[in-house]
C-alpha cells in the first residue's frame, strides 16, 4: 500500500484508468465498477443478493491496507474480509 | 375467503429495515415465539384484528435473497410456496431502495400476492431521497405503502391494504422481473425439459430460475424427480451456463434499476452522512477498540452498579420471604418435605430469581447497541482478533453477550451464517466468565488473598479470555481443520433507538432465559438437594459427599479435598451455588465466617487453583442443555462438556505448581 494520506475525496489513479484490479486495492474514495466475482457458489450468491453484480458500482470507505474494510455499494456500507474483497475484481473508474 | 375464516399474513424483509418494529406494532404483546420446526431459527408468529376480521402474523426470517444460502432462506421461501400465506408483506428500506428491493424481485414470481411496505421514509428523505410511492406502485404492479414505522405511521394504511388484498375480489397483477436477454433461451430450454415433472406446489418457472442459480436444495429435489436421461440433459445445459448465477442476480438489479428510475430522485453523489462521520471513529482499526472498550467497561459498571444492589434486595426480601413463609406455612408437615420446599425448590429459583436484575439490564444495552446500529461495528473492529480463532467478526456479538450469562450466548450464536463458525462459537461461548462466576470470584478472591483481591479477579478474567484464544485456535486447527467462513455484513445505518422494539426485545431474551433455566435448575436443584441428605440426613454422610470423597484423588493434584470437590459438583446447578455448598459444609452457616475459614483451612496455591478450575469448569445445567439444543447433538454436547473438564484441571493443575514455584 502506498504511503497517502487517508482521504474520503474521490482521488482517481492518474495513470490506471480502466485497469482491472481486486477491490481490496482501492483506496478510500475511489470508485470502481465491479467486472467479475471469483469463488465458490455459497459465498457468490450472498455477495450477489448483497448486490455485487457485474456493472454496480462501488467506492471504497475504509482500507487500511490490512484487516476488513468497508465499500458503498448500491447505497448500503458493507463490510467485507480481505480475502472477499481479493476476489471481487473491479473496473477501476 | 370466508369470514370465520384466519386470514394468515408472513411478513417478509431483509435485516436491519425494521421489520421487528412492523412486526411488534402490529401484534403488540399478542405474540409467540417459538422455533421452526427441526431448525434453530426463532419463529415468531402474532395475532391482530381489524374489521371483524382474524389475522395471523407470521414473521419469517430476515433474508437477503431467497436462494438456499442459509436455513433462513429455506424457511422463508418454503413457507410462501407451501403454507400459502393470503398476504406477503414484505418491508423494504427507502434509504437503500435498490437493494432491498432484491428480494421483492424474489418474491413476485411466487404465488403469494405481496405488498410492498416503503419503511423508514424519514431516513431516506434525510439522506436527500425523493420517492413517489404511486409511481412505485404503478411500475410494480403490487401496492406499495409508505411508512415509518418507529413513529407508528403509515400502519393504518397497511392494515387496510391487507384487508383488501386478502378478499376474494382482489385481482393482483404484479410485473414480474424478466431474466436478462442473453440468459432468456437457456431458461426456456430448462423449463421445457422440467416440464411436467415439477412437483406440486412448486411453480415450474421459478424452479427452472433457481436451477440456473445453483440453488442446492431445488438441484437435489429436481435430481430426485426427473427421469435420469431427462435429469443428464437439465445437468448438461446448467454445465455449459454455471456464469448463470451472476446473469440472473445482475438480471434482477437491472429490473429493479428500470423500477425504481421513475419513482426515486436521488441525492448528488458526495454528501456525507451522519453514519459515514461516526464510522470514522467508530469502524477505525484503533479507535474504534478504544470506543468498544469504553463501551463494554461502562456496561460492566452500569450492570453491577444498579443490578448487584437489585439482586441482594431479591434475595433477602423475596428469597427470604419466600422461604420463612414456606417454613411457616409447612410447620405441621413433616421436617424432610419442609427441607425439599425451602432449600432444594426455592433455592433453585431463588438461583434464578436473584439473577434477573443483573440479565435485565445488560439484556436492554445489549438491545439499545443493536438498535442504535452499533453492534455490526463492533463485530467489523473485532474481526482481526478472532480471525486468530478461525472465527470472523460475527462471532464477537454472541461471545460478548456471554459476559451477562452464557445461556443468551449461546442462543445468540443464530446470527452466524455457517454453521462450522457457529459450532465453534457455541464450544467457546461457555469459556467467557458470566455474571455467576463472577460472583463467585469476586466473594473468593479478597478471602483468600487479602488486597490483592482485585488483582487476582482481573487475572482470571485474563486467564479465561486466554484461554478461550488458545481453545479456540487449537479446536480450530485440529476438528476443523482450519477452514474460515466468508466475512460479508451489511454495517447499517445508525438511528435512534426505539424503546418499543428494545423492551420486547428485553422482554423475549428474559423469557426464554426464565423458561430454559428456571425449569432445569429447578429440578436439578431439588435431585443434588436430595443427594446432599440422603441417606442420613447430614451432608457428611451423604450421597453427595461419597462422590467427592470418591473423586478427591484428582483434586488431591491441587490440593483440594472432598468438600471442595462437592463445591464444584453443586456449581453445575448455578455457578453461585459453591458458595453455598462451602457454607454448609465448613458449617459455617453464615456465609461471613466461611471467608476466614477457607483462608484458614487452605494454601494460597490451593485456593488460587480452585478459583481457575471454577472459572473454567463444566458450564451450569443451563448451559449444557442449550448447548445440546443449538448444536441438535450430543456428541457435541460432550465433547464441549469434556473439552471444558480437560481444560479446567489442566489449568488449575498448572495454577497449582506455578504457585508453588513462586512460592505463594
Amino acid at each position: 500500500m502506498r504511503n497517502e494520506p487517508e482521504t474520503h475525496q474521490v482521488a482517481p489513479s492518474s495513470k490506471s484508468e480502466n485497469e482491472m484490479v481486486a477491490l481490496s486495492t482501492l483506496y478510500p474514495g475511489e470508485r470502481g465498477m465491479v467486472a467479475e466475482l471469483l469463488g465458490g457458489r455459497g459465498v457468490l450468491g450472498r455477495m450477489a443478493a448483497l448486490g455485487f453484480t457485474p456493472g454496480a458500482e462501488v467506492r471504497m470507505l475504509q482500507n487500511f491496507g490490512h484487516g476488513p474494510l468497508i465499500v458503498l455499494l448500491r447505497d448500503t456500507r458493507v463490510a467485507l474480509g480481505r480475502g472477499e474483497a481479493s476476489k471481487v475484481r473491479v473496473m477501476r473508474a | 375467503m370466508t369470514k370465520e375464516n384466519t386470514i394468515t399474513v408472513a411478513l417478509a424483509g431483509q435485516p436491519n429495515v425494521g421489520k421487528s418494529t412492523l412486526f411488534n406494532l402490529l401484534t403488540g404483546l399478542n405474540q409467540h415465539v417459538g422455533n421452526w420446526p427441526g431448525k434453530t431459527v426463532e419463529r415468531k408468529e402474532g395475532t391482530f384484528t381489524y374489521n371483524g376480521h382474524a389475522y395471523r402474523l407470521v414473521d419469517l426470517p430476515g433474508t437477503y435473497s431467497l436462494t438456499a444460502n442459509s436455513a433462513e432462506e429455506v424457511i422463508a421461501r418454503d413457507f410462501i410456496i407451501k403454507e400459502r400465506p393470503d398476504v406477503v408483506v414484505v418491508v423494504v428500506d427507502a434509504a437503500i431502495l435498490e437493494r432491498s428491493l432484491y428480494l421483492v424481485a424474489e418474491l413476485l414470481p411466487l404465488p403469494a400476492p405481496v405488498i410492498v411496505v416503503l419503511n423508514m421514509m424519514d431516513v431516506a428523505q434525510q439522506e436527500g431521497f425523493c420517492i413517489e410511492p404511486e409511481v412505485l406502485e404503478a411500475a410494480l404492479g403490487v401496492k406499495v405503502m409508505p411508512m415509518v414505522a418507529t413513529k407508528n405511521i403509515g400502519v393504518r394504511g397497511l392494515v387496510k391494504a391487507i384487508d383488501t388484498v386478502a378478499r376474494d375480489g382482489y385481482v393482483y397483477t404484479p410485473k414480474r422481473p424478466e431474466i436478462r436477454a442473453d440468459h432468456k433461451e437457456v431458461l426456456e430450454k430448462i423449463e421445457g425439459l422440467i416440464a411436467g415433472c415439477v412437483p406440486e406446489p412448486y411453480p415450474q418457472g421459478w424452479v427452472a430460475l433457481k436451477l440456473l442459480e445453483g440453488d442446492r436444495e431445488i438441484t437435489r429435489m429436481m435430481q430426485e424427480c426427473l427421469p435420469d436421461e431427462r435429469w443428464e440433459a437439465v445437468h448438461d445445459v446448467l454445465r455449459a451456463h454455471d456464469d448463470a448465477l451472476m446473469a440472473v442476480a445482475s438480471g434482477r438489479y437491472e429490473w429493479i434499476g428500470r423500477m425504481i428510475r421513475a419513482a426515486v430522485i436521488r441525492p448528488k453523489a458526495g454528501q456525507i452522512g451522519l453514519t459515514e462521520r461516526l464510522d470514522r471513529w467508530a469502524a477505525h482499526p484503533f479507535w474504534g477498540l478504544v470506543i468498544l472498550a469504553g463501551i463494554l467497561g461502562l456496561t460492566f459498571w452500569l450492570t453491577y452498579a444498579i443490578g448487584a444492589p437489585l439482586q441482594e434486595l431479591l434475595d433477602i426480601y423475596v428469597v427470604g420471604g419466600l422461604a420463612k413463609l414456606a417454613r411457616a406455612g409447612l410447620a405441621g408437615a413433616p421436617a424432610w418435605l419442609s427441607d425439599l420446599i425451602v432449600d432444594g425448590a426455592i433455592g433453585g429459583v431463588g438461583a434464578v430469581l436473584t439473577f434477573l436484575p443483573i440479565l435485565v439490564i445488560f439484556f436492554a444495552v445489549m438491545g439499545i447497541l443493536e438498535d442504535v446500529g452499533y453492534m455490526a461495528r463492533a463485530a467489523y473492529v473485532m474481526d482481526g482478533f478472532m480471525h486468530l480463532m478461525g472465527l470472523h467478526g460475527k462471532s464477537f456479538l454472541p461471545l460478548f453477550l456471554g459476559f451477562g450469562c452464557n445461556v443468551p450466548a449461546v442462543l445468540g450464536t443464530r446470527v452466524i451464517e455457517s454453521r462450522r463458525a457457529r459450532l465453534l462459537t457455541i464450544m467457546l461461548a461457555p469459556l467467557i466468565p458470566c455474571t455467576a462466576r463472577m460472583a463467585v470470584v469476586t466473594f473468593l478472591a479478597p478471602a483468600f488473598f487479602g488486597s490483592a483481591a482485585t488483582f487476582v479477579s482481573w487475572g482470571m478474567i485474563l486467564l479465561a479470555l486466554v484461554v478461550l484464544a488458545l481453545s479456540g485456535m487449537l479446536i480450530n486447527k485440529t476438528v476443523f481443520r482450519g477452514r474460515r467462513a466468508a466475512f460479508i455484513m451489511e454495517l447499517p445505518l445508525y438511528h435512534l433507538p426505539n424503546g418499543r422494539t428494545i423492551g420486547l426485545l428485553v422482554w423475549q431474551r428474559t423469557l426464554a432465559f426464565l423458561k430454559k433455566a428456571g425449569t432445569l435448575i429447578l429440578v436439578v436443584s431439588v435431585v443434588v438437594w436430595a443427594l446432599s441428605v440422603l441417606p442420613g440426613g447430614e451432608i457428611e454422610t451423604s450421597f453427595l459427599a461419597q462422590i467427592g470423597r470418591l473423586l478427591e484423588p484428582v483434586g488431591r493434584l491441587m490440593g483440594f479435598d472432598w468438600r471442595l470437590m462437592v463445591a464444584l459438583l453443586t456449581s453445575f446447578i448455578a455457578k453461585e451455588n459453591s458458595i453455598a455448598s462451602l457454607g454448609v459444609l465448613f458449617s459455617a452457616g453464615e456465609e461471613a465466617g466461611l471467608a476466614e475459614t477457607l483462608a484458614a483451612t487452605f494454601p494460597a496455591p490451593t485456593a488460587l487453583a480452585f478459583l481457575v478450575v471454577q472459572m473454567l469448569f463444566v458450564p451450569c445445567v443451563a448451559t449444557v442443555a442449550v448447548v445440546r439444543q443449538e448444536t441438535g447433538s450430543w456428541r457435541w454436547t460432550f465433547f464441549n462438556v469434556g473439552f471444558l473438564l480437560l481444560v479446567s484441571w489442566a489449568a488449575g493443575a498448572g495454577a497449582f505448581w506455578l504457585a508453588h514455584l513462586v512460592g505463594l
